[in-house]
């Protein structure tokens, strides 16, 4: 350590200097750090979210890339969250084929459950991928595609009428009365996705039109989840 | 010189007599709470042991020009910085893993193992003392990371190495191992009272080991 030899402002000053020159060069090895790395993460990033996409998507149906036909939606009451949410699009040639929206379940046993809904034009679920969840391993983590195939009972049900007829059974869980299985033990887990996809099929079915006549947003453009 | 550090006393000192995990107990709530699998701990323990090296021997190759009352925002700076490098390392070539481990890559920041190494020794040492001190001190958390990862992941999802292929590459996804078909074994080992649990049981069977030693 050097020794207190000069004036306590001279201290001062030599001491901010050298803490100025040590945030320079952290800011030129992080910099560096970045540029080496950055497309290798985007790339992650993007094959991430394809294979997402791709587990919830009916694969050969469409030929454009949804990942990159994307828009931004809000509805704090049925997409579960006051975030701009992406909404992303399967088309083949101009037809549409599939929206997949990303909605949340505000009301799970410890936390938001974040998902990806695939909903094809005529209204019936493709499928349905959690994303992101802090529920109780062993438990309430049965909601995971790689843990248990209950996320696959979504798959196949009509949710066209579903706007007139929120109510319908299929859509309600059997501890509530209705047709929908719950996951053994994980009862709030389950009623808080079942819900989720409920209510974003009704979005959708209120918003069909405007789904798939927005223009993409930009590549970049967008909040990031 | 007679004064030259004894690299195998420092190195034994970190790895045991003053296990940052078993002893001085420091950096517990990365090491509770990524403990759930082996791969999880190793690839924390990797990233802490990267940081804890690259910090100690900077502030110990810069020692000279730290200024004693701004020393402790120099340490996390430099901190930060190396902690910030692991997060873009891990998200470019480990992304699963950076997935899997989550808000406690940048949280490394916080483990108070590191500060306190660069405060109790790399300020006062030489730069491969203190190479020697930081390596002894990850290693020895990673050690503890690993171990009890390794058991909370046996006994809790019956497993083993489950994930290697996030560290190791694809090649490595046949090296886990299935102990059971259950998805979830005794489920207590998978939570946090687990990991406490868990981790009193190594604290006193390495305080029994030490005395044991001693005799």
């Amino acid at each position: 350590m050097p020794t207190p030899e000069s004036s306590p402002p001279r201290r001062g000053i030599r001491a901010a200097f050298y803490l100025t020159l040590f945030a320079l060069i952290a800011a030129v090895l992080l910099s560096t750090v970045e540029r080496l790395t950055g497309q290798r993460i985007t790339d992650n990033e993007l094959a991430e979210r394809l294979a997402a996409l791709s587990a919830v998507l009916p694969g050969d149906q469409y030929d454009n890339q949804p990942h990159l036909d994307r828009i931004y939606v809000r509805n704090a009451e049925l997409l579960g969250s006051d975030e701009a949410l992406p909404v992303y699009r399967a088309r083949n040639g101009e037809q549409p084929v599939a929206a997949v929206l990303t909605a949340v379940a505000p009301n799970g046993f410890s936390g938001e459950i974040r998902l990806l809904i695939a909903i094809d034009a005529g209204g019936e679920v493709a499928g349905v991928r959690v994303i992101e969840h802090r529920e109780t391993p062993g438990l309430g983590d049965a909601i995971e595609a790689d843990k248990s195939n209950w996320i696959e009972s979504f798959t196949g049900l009509d949710g066209s009428s579903l706007a007139t007829n929120p109510l319908a059974r299929e859509w309600i869980l059997d501890r509530d009365g209705g047709r929908f299985d719950h996951i053994t033990s994980a009862t709030v887990t389950s009623r808080a996705v079942v819900k989720a996809v409920r209510n974003a099929v009704i979005y959708f079915d209120l918003n069909r039109e405007k789904i798939f006549t927005i223009p993409a947003a930009a590549q970049d453009e967008g909040p990031e989840r | 010189m007679s004064d030259r550090p004894d690299y195998t006393e420092i190195f034994r000192s970190g790895l045991w007599q003053e296990n940052p995990g078993l002893v001085q107990l420091l950096g517990l709530c990365p090491l509770l709470a990524v403990s759930n699998t082996l791969i999880n701990g190793l690839g924390l323990g990797i990233a802490t042991i990267f940081v804890i090296c690259a910090t100690n021997v900077l502030v110990s190759a810069t020692r000279q020009w730290t200024h004693h009352d701004l020393r402790l925002p120099t340490f996390v700076l430099v901190i930060a910085t190396f902690v910030t490098i692991v997060e873009l390392l891990f998200k470019a070539f480990a992304f699963n893993l950076h997935l899997a481990l989550g808000i406690f890559i940048p949280l490394i920041v916080t483990n108070c193992v590191i500060l306190g190494r660069a405060e109790a020794f790399a300020s006062r040492q030489p730069p491969l003392a203190a190479l020697v001190d930081g390596l002894a001190h990850g290693i020895g958390f990673a050690a503890v990371l690993v171990l009890l990862g390794g058991v909370r992941e046996i006994i809790g999802r019956g497993s083993l190495f489950a994930g290697a292929e996030m560290l190791f590459g694809p090649a490595s996804a046949s090296l886990a191992l299935r102990f059971s078909n259950e998805p979830v074994g005794f489920l207590l080992a998978v939570l946090p009272p687990g990991a406490f649990i868990g981790l009193a049981l190594f604290i006193a069977l390495r305080n029994y080991l030490a005395k044991r030693q001693q005799r």
